[in-house]
């Protein structure tokens, strides 16, 4: 075994894992936070919809589909500014969590904004009907009724965070994919590649597979 | 009456200087914006809809009956007019007070429209809750009382995608119910139901009508809808009403061209054929049509005695409406003295008339 993995330091990959999990994991909670409300606010201020404001939607709109063009790589580096504004330090997990959050809310508020869509629009009319306010419709209606949409939609996200993640080796974020670059590409170390690569298909595989699990649990239709 | 605990208190009074009404509407109009263009869909919409009275609606789809509905309930605004609802102008209400009136307002769909996440139990106390004010042992006493009406009761804890068509119409109409509205609007309620399945839906909204004197107004396609359950019934067509009245006397005696289309479908004749059909039959060809007891009274035999007349039926049906027996008969009659028989006829109490003389 350690004869085939000469490069191989099994403490630097469990390090490197540990790094990944808590880039991914830290990043996902805060794109959660914020890309969910965004979410319900994009499909909430569309056309024909209940708080119909085609100002702020076009707004939202715009906001969304900048952050989502601009490459990963790109974003990391020009929000180091903000970056240490916010959690002091632009290095290391920590520095990575910051640019992972502001690459992914965008994409998973557009997944959300997808997921609400799918609710039944007589639904929406039937608890109007019955004396339903928004914030009663949003919680008791659109969320409950989009779950199985919203747990795809959060399983995409946080497999994208553990892509993007593998880019913040760009910034010293550390990481699986920062190893792999560094030892595996930049040093012609394959064996310290196919590791890191092996254990990120491995955690990538499990967590659709808890995801696709979950949205079987609560699909009602 | 069923044992509810607390029974909808439909006693109070609807009544005004003009009459008991519970729904009216005062020269509605209502267009739609499409791409800039104002779309007319209803134009000047005259209405009353007496408390406890089951009113039909009925058109063709695109004739603006689910505009219609809608405009009780605000789920549509009246471009001009005035819709009342018990008296107050829905219409003119802020935002709180609409939430308050849409409450006494129960209101049930073509597709259900059931919350697929929810069980059974709690989409009918899904109104309860967003009522906000009843405890959790009001809202189960509650739901457990209209499950029981409406026969699910065993079927509390299933999902809306593990019942058939006429169980979730059943969980709508318990749903609609749970805030003891003063009026239900079904709009297409049975459209998407088998015609068993319509039937035993039809009778539970005419026994529900009956036990709370809830006002059901029915928006439907099928004029047989209205025949079963139907007090009065308005034909709308391309946003207009152009007939309105008893559901016998339209189902009977229609004069619009449209409800005529409408009575035909219903009956599966079409009256272009039949008249081909009789030119060949000798003697007068008239039209009577009984209604009530008289149905079953042999006036065609005592009839036909006293004046020596023959006659021979050409078509006809004995059916009801709602609860009152009909017969409608198209006879041929010769020989005897037909003008004494015809008098006889409609002193009897018939309705005669002549359509070949």
């Amino acid at each position: 075994m350690n004869e085939l993995f000469t490069n191989v330091d099994w403490s630097d990959i469990w390090q490197a894992t540990q790094d990944t999990l808590l880039m991914v994991s830290g990043s996902f909670v805060f794109t959660m936070l914020l890309g969910l409300p965004l979410g319900i606010m994009l499909f909430l201020t569309d056309r024909r919809q209940l708080l119909e404001q085609r100002g702020i939607y076009t707004l939202l709109a715009a906001i969304t589909n900048i952050l989502r063009s601009i490459p990963f790589v790109i974003l990391l580096i020009t929000v180091i500014p903000l970056t240490l504004l916010l959690v002091g330090t632009s290095l290391g997990v920590q520095g990575a969590i910051v640019p992972l959050v502001i690459g992914a809310t965008p994409f998973f508020a557009r997944l959300v904004e997808t997921a609400l869509r799918e609710v039944d629009r007589g639904v929406l009319e039937a608890s109007q009907a019955m004396g339903a306010t928004t914030r009663q419709i949003v919680f008791g209606v659109l969320l409950p009724e989009s779950r199985p949409g919203l747990i795809a939609g959060a399983t995409t996200t946080l497999i994208t965070l553990i892509s993007y993640s593998a880019m913040s080796g760009v910034v010293g974020g550390g990481g699986l994919g920062d190893l792999a670059i560094r030892y595996g590409y930049q040093r012609f170390q394959t064996d310290v590649m196919v590791v890191t690569v092996v254990i990120l298909i491995v955690l990538v595989q499990i967590l659709q597979m808890i995801g696709d699990k979950l949205v079987v649990h609560f699909s009602r239709k | 009456m069923a044992p509810w605990a607390n029974s909808p208190d439909n006693s109070h009074n609807f009544c005004n200087p003009q009459g008991c009404y519970v729904i009216e509407f005062i020269d509605v109009h209502k267009s739609f914006d499409v791409d800039g263009r104002a779309v007319p869909a209803l134009n000047g919409i005259d209405l009353k809809i007496e408390a406890g009275e089951i009113f039909g609606i009925i058109g063709h789809s695109g004739a603006g009956k689910s505009t219609l509905v809608r405009l009780i309930n605000l789920l549509e605004k009246p471009t001009s007019g005035r819709v009342l609802v018990d008296n107050q102008e829905i219409s003119a209400s802020n935002a709180d007070d609409l939430r308050e009136q849409r409450r006494g307002i129960g209101m049930i769909f073509q597709h259900f429209n059931l919350l697929s996440s929810k069980t059974v139990f709690d989409n009918v106390a899904f109104p309860l809750r967003l009522a906000g004010s009843y405890s959790p042992a009001q809202i189960k006493e509650r739901v457990g009382q209209l499950l029981a009406r409406v026969g699910l009761t065993e079927h509390a804890s299933k999902y809306p995608a593990q019942l058939s068509g006429g169980q979730k119409q059943r969980v709508g109409i318990a749903r609609a119910l749970a805030t003891n509205p003063k009026v239900l609007l079904c709009d297409e309620a049975t459209s998407a139901l088998d015609p068993q399945t319509t039937q035993s839906v039809l009778q539970l909204l005419a026994e529900i009508n009956r036990e709370f004197n809830l006002t059901i107004v029915v928006i439907t396609h099928e004029m047989d809808v209205i025949r079963r359950i139907g007090d009065r019934v308005a034909v709308l067509d391309a946003g207009k009403i152009v007939e309105v009245g008893a559901v016998a006397d339209v189902f009977l005696h229609p004069q619009h061209l449209t409800t005529q289309r409408f009575v035909q479908e219903a009956e599966n004749v079409d009256e272009a054929d039949e008249h081909d059909a009789f030119a060949h039959v000798p003697g007068r060809i008239v039209r009577l049509t009984f209604r009530g007891e008289q149905t079953y009274e042999p006036v065609l035999g005592q009839v036909a005695r006293e004046t020596g007349i023959d006659f021979s039926i050409l078509s006809g049906r004995i059916d009801r409406i709602k609860d009152t027996p009909y017969g409608q008969l198209i006879l041929s009659v010769t020989g005897g003295n037909p003008d004494t028989a015809l008098q006889h006829f409609a002193d009897a109490g018939l309705t005669v008339e002549v359509l070949r003389g």
